[in-house]
């Protein structure tokens, strides 16, 4: 052991002299000129529907100053649904509900088959993990024949689990929950120490114990994270929920946003904005405030190596 | 040395975890029981025992000491067994059928849906208006019908004669009989429900039950079982003749009547062929009914995809535009994410939190949102790239056709794209930065090496290694990038004439497919699900092969 403390870099490089312009544009200010180019290409689009939902108008394209006139007309429409054609509040509740429930459940799911195949040895557990990625493989939108025939057949059975159920969608969701995220997560149970396990275990803990009070919460932040994702993934969602949902007060944000501009007779864009701004919001804003967790968890599989 | 003898791990047992075992158990049980009983009761007996089978194992499962591997995975793979691994066998099988519309069923469901459409309103015939719902007394589907001609009320069941209700004992509805009436006070009323009838809600019927109501047939005659009165949309009903006579034994039908066009005379005799369809004689080269079944068909799918000519211009057009589409995607998506991340990626930065804030905003916005966004901003006549960004006026001559020709609609998926897919490029590639030590592009620069060096030498294969396997997934999903091409262009523009087959300039194997099964009138499933097996053979060795290069599946040991 030394006593020597390492040489703290950061002491030296604040007490560099004061850089005059010329010196800031070679080092960052030319960085910053090309950003400000990056963030122009980044948001105009954004900002373009912004400003066509606040526009009291109805056509995307007939504003071509940003922010021309400002006025909350679009929503106030939007949410009051005078016609009833258009249940906007019923599609925000819907697609929270299912994306809540498919959240918590697939990555619930995926935790446990991940513990197992982390903490447990079996006969089957390469093969079957080099499976469940192979399955991701197979083009979801071409399974589309056969779920939709499968929700048919169960609909005729079990009206409520069937076609035009949401909870048939939540199902049919969770059964990609094992493709989807068993393996990143198995990483993350594997940084867990199996040390911790094994005293758990010697002080009389039951593996139930072990996996619902010790590793689950060691693992919580990025549980959190997963069931952002796979949140942000299935509220997007546009196929699956076109094809299974057709009730207009069943559909999901996405289907039903869809619908305001689909005919071409009747397209809505100022409708059609202001719902796509209320829609992104809450993600938007859960990326901003998270955007440090986000960022681990998508480049978990990629730093790991 | 010997290795260590295994010892199976034993976990001690505790009463709270016993307890909550049972109970939820006992819950899924009474939920699988239930769903049991509602099988049996509509006759799914086949359904039933798999389903009680089913239920056997979970408790098994989890009753038994031991075998914890199974109770872990149990739950995950329930749903992967239903929604993924029968969806793979199911699309693997059907990959060998001609399922599609004109072949969605067994042969009982088309015996059922010829039987149900082969009849003809009588001309001058009485008409009724239609109550669905159950007989009282043995429950079974009966009609409550009101007579256009004389407004009398009856009850018909099937296969026997309409028994008429006397006169207060059914109630009428609100509405008039006849919807267009214009006269509505003092327009006729049907009934709308009876002593001894239970109405039921159509709108809460299965279809198992609506197929027993359009079979259902009230004899006219009793000496001809080909006269009777029927409906075809549980509102009004007719009195209708019978176009063809089915023979319950030998399965065959028969022409009751000359075709109108002239395909089959009367007395023809329909037998089933092995293509699917009932044929006059079974022979395929004579007329067959409208409706088909499935039917095993070999390989003629996958020989369809391989020798049809006019499927072959298209394909490969299709083909090579998926690779230019997916490979330009990652490529442009990457270079442009990694130089920007190299860009901000610099000490004396300041304000990266918030360039990286508004880098994450296409990322965060939902893709199909900025699809639609994307249609409006490239609108030829008045989108704003045209006529702010271009300078173009609106309804301009030159404006540029985005989304509507070719070539420029190739662009504007892959600007799109660009657009959508940057943002994650520059997050995993800062975080890939971020994780490269910092003495490793000290000790280069102290040894002399110019930053382009220590960018190419240092930097660059460090970030592959930990990017490749990111970079190959984002290839295998924008090969099926669905979501942006079918929102964006729906694979237009078309190309018309070309072909018989619906295929546009940007459409991708997957949208191609896509449309081959659920689009315009001849849906065919089973060419399509020849097309997923193919792409995903292709897509599933690709990967394999440069996961194992890689080496990212070295670490599932």
């Amino acid at each position: 052991m030394t006593d020597i403390a390492p040489l703290d870099m950061s002491k030296f490089k604040y007490k560099t002299r004061r850089r005059g312009p010329l010196k800031w544009l070679l080092t960052t200010g030319w960085r910053h000129l090309l950003g400000l180019v990056i963030v122009v290409y980044t948001i105009f689009p954004i900002l373009y529907i912004l400003s066509t939902s606040l526009y009291p108008n109805n056509d995307i394209n007939d504003t071509t100053t940003l922010f021309a006139a400002i006025s909350w007309d679009n929503y106030d429409a939007l949410l009051a649904n005078e016609d009833g054609s258009r249940p906007f509040t019923a599609w925000y509740i819907n697609t929270v509900i299912i994306g809540v429930l498919t959240s918590i459940g697939s990555v619930f799911l995926s935790a446990l088959a991940a513990y197992s195949f982390s903490r447990l040895r079996f006969k089957g557990r390469r093969g079957g993990l080099m499976s469940l990625i192979l399955m991701q493989m197979f083009p979801s939108i071409l399974g589309l024949v056969a779920i939709f025939s499968l929700m048919s057949d169960i609909g005729e059975v079990f009206p409520q689990l069937g076609l035009n159920s949401q909870l048939g969608l939540v199902m049919v969701y969770m059964g990609g929950a094992l493709g989807g995220g068993t393996y990143l997560m198995y990483g993350f149970f594997n940084t867990v120490p199996k040390e911790i396990d094994e005293a758990a275990k010697i002080d009389g803990a039951s593996h139930a114990r072990i996996f619902f009070t010790i590793t689950l919460r060691l693992v919580a932040p990025v549980l959190a994270v997963q069931m952002l994702l796979s949140y942000i993934g299935v509220t997007s969602d546009y196929v699956l929920a076109s094809i299974l949902l057709s009730d207009p007060e069943k559909l999901t944000l996405a289907t039903g946003l869809q619908s305001l501009i689909n005919d071409p007779y009747s397209k809505d864009w100022s409708m059609f904005t202001a719902g796509a701004i209320l829609a992104a919001l809450p993600t938007v804003i859960l990326f901003l405030f998270l955007q440090k967790f986000i960022t681990s968890g998508l480049t978990a599989g990629a730093t790991k190596g | 040395m010997t290795k260590p003898k295994k010892v199976k791990p034993v976990y001690p047992v505790s009463v709270a975890g016993v307890i909550w075992k049972i109970a939820t158990l006992g819950i899924v049980d009474a939920v699988v029981f239930f769903m049991i009983m509602v099988m049996v009761a509509q006759e799914r007996i086949t359904e039933a025992i798999v389903a009680v089978i089913v239920a056997l194992i979970i408790n098994w499962i989890y009753l038994r000491r031991g075998g914890l591997p199974a109770k872990y995975l149990a739950p995950g793979v329930f749903f992967l067994i239903i929604f993924q691994v029968y969806v793979l066998l199911f699309s693997g099988y059907t990959a060998f059928t001609n399922y599609g519309s004109a072949h969605n069923g067994d042969q009982n469901l088309a015996i059922q849906t010829i039987k149900n459409a082969a009849y003809r309103v009588v001309d001058g015939g009485e008409d009724f208006v239609v109550v669905a719902g159950t007989d009282s007394k043995d429950g079974k589907p009966a009609l409550l019908l009101t007579s256009n001609l004389d407004n009398k009320v009856y009850l018909g069941k099937d296969g026997q004669q309409k028994v008429e209700i006397p006169e207060g004992n059914y109630t009428l509805a609100e509405g008039c009989a006849d919807p267009y009436a214009e006269d509505t006070t003092t327009c006729a009323h049907a009934a709308a429900t009876a002593v001894g009838f239970t109405p039921a809600k159509v709108s809460d019927l299965t279809k198992f039950q609506l197929r027993k109501y359009y079979s259902l047939r009230v004899v006219i005659d009793p000496a001809n079982p080909n006269l009777g009165i029927q409906t075809g949309d549980l509102a009004t009903a007719s009195e209708i003749q019978a176009t063809l006579s089915f023979d319950e034994k030998t399965k065959f039908f028969t022409a009751l009547e000359d075709d109108e066009n002239g395909k089959f005379m009367a007395g023809d005799v329909f037998k089933p062929a092995e293509n699917g369809y009932y044929h006059v004689d079974g022979k395929i080269k004579n007329a067959h009914l409208d409706a088909g079944w499935r039917v095993e068909v070999g390989l003629k799918n996958f020989e369809t995809i391989f020798t049809d000519e006019q499927l072959r211009a298209p394909l490969m057009k299709v083909i090579s535009w998926t690779f230019i589409f997916a490979f330009a995607t990652v490529g442009s998506t990457f270079l442009m994410g990694m130089a920007i991340a190299f860009l901000f990626n610099h000490e004396k930065l300041k304000g990266k939190r918030f360039y990286r804030s508004i880098m994450i905003l296409p990322y965060a916005f939902p893709a199909f949102l900025s699809a639609y966004v994307w249609v409006g901003l490239l609108n030829k006549e008045h989108g704003f790239v045209n006529t702010v960004l271009l300078g173009q006026p609106a309804d301009g001559d030159n404006n540029i056709p985005w989304l509507l020709e070719e070539g420029p609609a190739r662009w504007a998926v892959l600007l799109v794209n660009l657009w959508l897919g940057f943002p994650y490029m520059f997050l995993i590639v800062t975080g890939a930065l971020q994780s490269i030590p910092a003495e490793l592009t000290e000790a280069a620069r102290i040894d002399g090496a110019s930053p382009w060096q220590s960018f190419r030498l240092i930097k660059m294969p460090l970030l592959l290694v930990s990017i490749a396997p990111l970079l190959i997934a984002s290839f295998a999903f924008n090969f099926n990038n669905f979501t942006i091409i079918y929102l964006l262009t729906k694979g237009g523009p078309n190309d018309s004439g070309v072909t018989d087959y619906d295929v546009g300039g940007t459409d991708i194997l997957i949208t191609f497919v896509y449309k081959i099964a659920f689009s315009g009138t001849g849906q065919n499933y089973g060419l399509a699900s020849a097309f997923s097996i193919l792409i995903f053979i292709v897509i599933g060795t690709l990967s394999l092969i440069s996961f194992r290069r890689t080496r990212t599946l070295e670490d599932i040991n």
